[in-house]
């Protein structure tokens, strides 16, 4: 279990947080960029001492600028996947897997079976003896993912883990993501700037504004009550719990249907849609969208040149739409439209 | 008319350098290419075979590869250390430290000789005691040859890896600390694999300054043929009693020269 009470002064931002990981959980520090999330992700790494407060893990004090106590990175036992996975380039994808065993003192074949075997269950077998720099991002990420982990540390630490990879890898590459996760025992902290990916491979969120926390919950917790606006801009997504009705279908607790451009990974899923990705219309659309349904107007916010449309019927969602589209539209509470959203913007998980 | 606006024709004529210029470097070249021309033609190709198989030219050839890569080894061992605190640590008194290591770039050698014979010399500051203790004598040996030569080359191999180290991404060195390996482990795994080419870069060229070394050579380490009279040296020598023999001994440095730059070319013969 990580407890910080992490305090850092860098010159235009002090840092203040803190920040409790229970074994097995996975916490997402989320955040715009310059709130300061990698710095504390350095802090509990050992990369950057605390100007105070405090750092333990597992009773042990990592550091602790008022005792003296400075534990360096490398006899922390937490493990770090960086932003661009900083493999070594001049190292194969398997030798990258075994450098920290090798560095512990194991001896070369057992450090390199066990980093085989790693690559094994991470599907990478094929690339063992490859360089990174011929390595696509998924593969990379999944390499520097198993040399974290080889050398079982009791917390693993994410920054930006899909912050690199291109968009239409990463729906894949975030699934692969939380099943990987998922198989390691200890606590997991991940900062990243997107809150899809905050909600989709964590089980609480941790806001993250200009150095302060601003609030903490579970992704449904904070979407659902955001505290303040700029939370609500940042995670104003709408998750949507259903079981399956059919491979790619589900059936939402709320009544409604939706149909997904993947097969689902559960019976019990969760799915995370942008209110970007919702469309409003006055009719029935016809044509491309494979999911539509007829919903009332409960509220309309207008923010700036933006404007928050919740909806209320099989789905519940909040949809954002553009000025000219409420005037088009007459969106006021009570109005009677029809919404639409693509397959291939619904994001599930299991529940 | 302001000074930002451009005038006509401007654009067209930074494409292509100012006529007066093409004359001068055609100068340049025909300098630098000339006395190369002018030896090859002087060279005596049938009686090379023979030539180069006498004792000044193979004595002198010896000496100047074995010191050269004595030089260089030495350079090695203590250069890189020194390049890794010029590039990382954060010492008082770094930028004197790094314009000492630069100075033997400048220094006339002949004054780097002279200096090195009142440190090491037999009466020297170091040299004298040095000798009362273990009997080791510096001047006028191949050990003075290795240490002149090692003198004038190390700060090629200082600067090249120090620059080589700076350009080395350091967050691969924290990625490695907190997979748990120490400074030690970081440094052999992952620093200097990194720095590789810097320091083969600044191995070659510090062999190549080394090789080519004469006035600290002479002062320092005199001019004994099998002893301390290396190739640089024999030319000279060579030149005023044997002419044919000082143009095959030359031609044998610029083959060693050519055969240097060819790992250099990556670094700086890429257009």
């Amino acid at each position: 279990m990580l407890r910080a009470e992490v305090d850092v002064r860098l010159p235009d931002l002090h840092l203040q947080l803190d920040l409790r990981v229970d074994d097995g959980e996975v916490v997402a520090l989320l955040g715009p960029n310059g709130a300061g999330k990698t710095t504390a992700l350095r802090a509990i790494a050992g990369l950057r001492p605390l100007d105070a407060g405090r750092i333990e893990l597992d009773g042990r004090v990592l550091d602790e600028p008022a005792a003296g106590t400075f534990v360096p990175p490398e006899q922390r036992s937490v493990g770090v996947v960086f932003q661009d996975h900083l493999l070594f380039p001049h190292l194969t994808a398997l030798e990258n897997v075994a450098f920290g065993l090798r560095a512990r003192g194991v001896r070369r074949r057992e450090a390199r079976a066990a980093a085989q075997a790693w690559l094994d269950r991470m599907g990478l077998a094929d690339v063992a003896g490859a360089r990174p720099r011929t390595l696509s991002g998924g593969e990379a990420q999944r390499v520097a993912l198993a040399r974290a982990l080889a050398v079982e540390p009791r917390l693993l630490l994410l920054d930006e883990p899909l912050a690199a990879l291109d968009a239409g890898t990463r729906v894949r590459v975030r699934a692969d993501l939380r099943r990987h996760l998922a198989a390691f025992p200890g606590g997991r902290l991940l900062v990243t700037h997107d809150p899809l990916d905050a909600i989709v491979l964590a089980d609480r969120l941790v806001i993250l504004e200009r150095g302060r926390v601003t609030q903490t919950g579970t992704p449904a917790e904070v979407t659902a009550r955001p505290a303040s606006r700029y939370v609500a801009q940042l995670v104003g997504i709408n998750l949507l719990f259903g079981t399956a009705a059919g491979e790619r279908t589900v059936r939402l607790d709320t009544g409604g249907e939706l149909t997904l451009a993947d097969a689902l990974p559960a019976a019990e899923v969760a799915i995370a849609l942008r209110p970007q990705a919702i469309a409003l219309h006055t009719h029935r659309p016809d044509g491309s969208p494979r999911n539509a349904w007829p919903a009332v107007v409960a509220d309309v916010e207008v923010d700036r040149d933006r404007v928050r449309v919740s909806l209320e019927g099989p789905v519940h969602a909040t949809a954002e739409v553009t000025p000219a589209a409420v005037a088009e539209l007459d969106l006021v509470p009570g109005a009677r439209v029809w919404a639409s959203a693509k397959a291939v913007d619904l994001v599930a998980y299991p529940r | 008319m302001s000074r930002a606006a451009p005038r006509p024709g401007r654009r067209a004529a930074r494409a292509r350098p100012p006529w007066a210029l093409v004359p001068l470097a055609a100068l340049a070249v025909g300098f630098l290419v000339l006395p190369l021309v002018a030896l090859l033609q002087r060279a005596p190709w049938s009686d090379l075979a023979e030539l180069v198989r006498r004792p000044i030219v193979t004595d002198a050839l010896r000496l100047s590869l074995v010191s050269a890569a004595a030089a260089t080894g030495l350079s090695l061992l203590c250069g890189v250390p020194l390049a890794w605190v010029l590039a990382r640590s954060r010492l008082p008194g770094l930028s004197v430290l790094r314009a000492l290591a630069t100075l033997p770039v400048v220094l006339p050698p002949v004054v780097g000789g002279a200096a090195l014979l009142f440190a090491f010399g037999r009466r020297g500051l170091v040299g004298e005691p040095l000798e009362d203790a273990t009997g080791f004598v510096l001047p006028f040996t191949i050990w003075g040859v290795i240490a002149a030569n090692t003198f004038v080359a190390l700060p090629f191999l200082v600067l090249t890896v120090e620059s080589g180290l700076r350009a080395v991404d350091t967050r691969y060195e924290e990625a490695a600390a907190t997979l748990g390996a120490g400074r030690w482990t970081v440094l052999r795994r992952v620093t200097l694999p990194q720095a590789a080419p810097s320091i083969v870069a600044g191995a070659v060229l510090c062999f190549a300054r080394a090789l080519g070394e004469f006035g600290a050579t002479v002062t320092f380490a005199g001019n004994l043929q099998g002893r301390t009279q290396t190739m640089p040296l024999a030319v000279f020598v060579a030149l005023e009693s044997d002419r044919e023999a000082a143009i095959a001994l030359s031609l044998v440095l610029v083959a060693v020269s050519l055969a240097v730059l060819v790992p250099l070319r990556d670094r700086w013969l890429r257009a």
